[in-house]
């Protein structure tokens, strides 16, 4: 085991999966660079035509993965910021996604498309967005969105290997946590569809993603102090989703409460929130409650990004309503 | 240029091929067997033809949505076509996609697409691929000066000159985007002179002259199999039909239609090259002839093929993860 924190993790395990089959190279912008440091320094190891760095073509860069894709190979791309997303939704929505349904099924794409989301450093509206939303409502991705670093570097293995398109969606405030992970050339992959329980408990389940399952894991350790036993789950994959999980610990605890940084307006905590009470009423002892951002654009300004997010105090509300 | 008169003559059937599908496919639609969009492209057959007959098997092709022609000369099957169009279950994509999403990747086709521009990204994908292989196959990227405008194809002609990868552009210039000319849609017609702007050399060609189309394509690929680099060829030509099969065609002046078609016509105009070269005129109708009932035989047996199982409906999305069906 080796102690690491996020970036290097990832790194690593890009490293790892790249030595171990030479069909997998990442594709994206100023990656020998690397904006958040994950890519840094990988062409010097595998070379510039595994590492490439492309123009500012977002389509491009996408194009660049479906068409490699299409003849054999794995490609890893990176969005730099999950905001950008937009500048190649055509590629990710209509071409990558249904290429393989569309085609009858004579294709299939291994495509890892990384990006960076969430608030970080005033990045302000249009490099801060949570957008699992959008990507959890299409069929033919699967989207993975780890808050919990254990298993985060195990994932991007399992991405990497699956034979389908997996959006892999990086917090950005996760780069600084640390792990143990595997050792070098022996992180193992982590299943999709199976969710963490971070905290057992017994009175509330707390549904969280990204940089909230931390935080949610504190404030329910502080709560247990004054007798609320809170259970934290982080699903890891959103689709595929680990209902059996979430579904036990409702019939447990008859109480929901689930906690993202998206704004409320169209959520993926809507999703949640709605499959439980489709398939799990009668488990439920009071009306789910989702927290998240405000529905505005992420402010620039420090104290306004901070309201417009869910606090600890707007969490502890949640809980306390559903005590 | 020289060109012996077996290969003259069978690029004079496939571009009949490509018409006899096209009239029959349009036909049929507004007989009501088929449905969705059609979107044929009788009169465009020179530069499909001069192109997309020097690939080779293993070469790689995107198409638009206007792209029936391409998909059958790269070597689908017509019959498996027709089913395609038909929605049957023995179609070239099992009925999911229709005319606007017809692939067949073991022969090298990426798809028609109904996206306009979209087809350019992958190719160029396809094309890095290659390169990352090491072989000296090509891609064939078609578009349309419709599509021209769109910015996927500007980011791939970009990208694609910055890494020399084996793609050839081909712009159909038909000289609409629907309804709209392309007089209004951009300041600079000649959209050849975009080459330049990425570096690649850019050719204008007659794209109802076959042999002049085969000639510059020709050049094109050999230049991208050395790895020298991509091209962009402008062939200039004209559709008959309206945009889709069946849409109102009020923008087009009927005489500049019907003089495209009496005086410019890409099959007319190879005929009579051919016959000035002693083919007789009962072997140029012999092979219309037998286009004709080809594609008839092949429409036939797509009729009789059955639809797909509602099953069909949700097999595919993933490749290792089931979706549900409805429950009753």
């Amino acid at each position: 085991m080796r102690n690491m924190n996020m970036t290097f993790a990832l790194r690593d395990t890009l490293r790892q999966e790249m030595k171990r089959d030479e069909r997998v190279f990442l594709v994206g912008e100023d990656l020998r660079q690397g904006t958040f440091r994950v890519t840094v320094d990988l062409h010097k190891e595998f070379g510039e035509e595994r590492v490439i760095d492309t123009p500012i073509s977002e389509k491009a860069v996408m194009g660049a993965a479906i068409g490699a894709a299409t003849v054999g190979l794995i490609p890893v791309p990176e969005i730099m910021f999950a905001d950008f997303f937009t500048c190649c939704f055509d590629e990710i929505m209509n071409q990558m996604a249904k290429m393989r349904y569309m085609f009858g099924g004579q294709c299939s794409l291994p495509i890892t498309l990384r990006m960076p989301c969430g608030i970080s450093r005033q990045a302000a509206a249009q490099h801060s967005q949570s957008i699992e939303a959008f990507l959890t409502h299409i069929p033919g991705l699967k989207v993975v969105y780890s808050g919990t670093a254990k298993y985060t570097p195990g994932l991007l293995v399992s991405a990497i290997r699956d034979p389908d398109p997996v959006i892999f969606l990086e917090h950005k405030k996760l780069y600084r946590d640390s792990a143990d992970i595997g050792d070098e050339d022996q992180i193992e992959p982590v299943p999709f569809g199976k969710a963490c329980v971070r905290r057992e408990g017994k009175d509330i389940t707390l549904v969280a993603t990204g940089a909230y399952v931390n935080d949610c894991v504190k404030i329910a350790d502080a709560m247990a102090e004054q007798g609320l036993d809170i259970e934290v789950i982080d699903p890891l994959t959103l689709f595929p989703l680990d209902t059996d999980t979430i579904y036990k610990s409702v019939e447990k605890t008859g109480k929901l409460l689930v906690v993202t940084e998206e704004n409320l307006r169209g959520a993926w905590s809507g999703e949640l929130v709605s499959i439980v009470a489709q398939d799990r009423f009668s488990a439920l002892k009071k009306a789910p409650i989702r927290v998240g951002a405000l529905d505005t654009p992420i402010a620039f300004s420090p104290p306004l990004e901070e309201y417009i997010v869910p606090r600890e105090k707007d969490i502890v509300q949640a809980i306390m309503a559903l005590k | 240029m020289e060109m012996n008169k077996d290969t003259m003559l069978d690029l004079y059937r496939q571009m009949w091929r490509m018409r006899s599908f096209e009239e029959l496919a349009a036909t049929e639609f507004k007989a009501g067997k088929l449905q969705g969009f059609v979107h044929v492209g009788v009169g465009e057959e020179a530069s499909t033809v001069g192109v997309i007959c020097q690939a080779r098997l293993t070469d790689y092709t995107t198409a638009t949505h206007r792209g029936h022609g391409v998909v059958l000369l790269k070597g689908a099957e017509a019959k498996l076509m027709y089913a395609e169009l038909g929605g049957r279950a023995t179609g070239l994509c099992k009925g999911r996609g229709g005319s606007m999403h017809m692939a067949d990747l073991e022969k090298g086709i990426l798809g028609t697409n109904g996206i306009l521009g979209a087809g350019a990204p992958i190719a160029m994908g396809v094309a890095l691929g290659i390169k990352y292989k090491k072989l000296d196959d090509v891609v064939f990227c078609y578009f349309g000066d419709g599509q021209s405008n769109e910015g996927g194809i500007h980011e791939a002609m970009n990208m694609a000159g910055a890494l020399k990868l084996p793609i050839i552009f081909v712009c159909t210039n038909n000289q609409y985007g629907m309804w709209t000319p392309l007089t209004k849609a951009s300041a600079n017609v000649d959209l050849a002179k975009r080459a330049e702007g990425y570096g690649i050399p850019g050719a204008a060609v007659d794209g109802n002259d076959v042999l002049a189309v085969w000639e510059s394509a020709g050049v094109a690929i050999d230049r991208a199999r050395k790895g020298e680099g991509p091209s962009f060829l402008e062939l200039k030509t004209y559709r008959y039909y309206p945009h889709s099969v069946g849409l109102p065609d009020p923008w087009r002046p009927k005489e500049e239609i019907e003089e495209w078609r009496t005086t410019r016509d890409p099959i007319d105009r190879f005929g009579k090259v051919l016959m000035a070269q002693d083919v007789k005129q009962e072997t140029l109708e012999a092979i219309e002839k037998e286009t004709v009932d080809e594609m008839q035989e092949a429409f036939n047996w797509a009729m009789q093929q059955p639809f797909p199982d509602v099953t069909q409906a949700y097999q595919d999305v993933y490749t290792n993860l089931a979706v549900e069906g409805r429950t009753v």
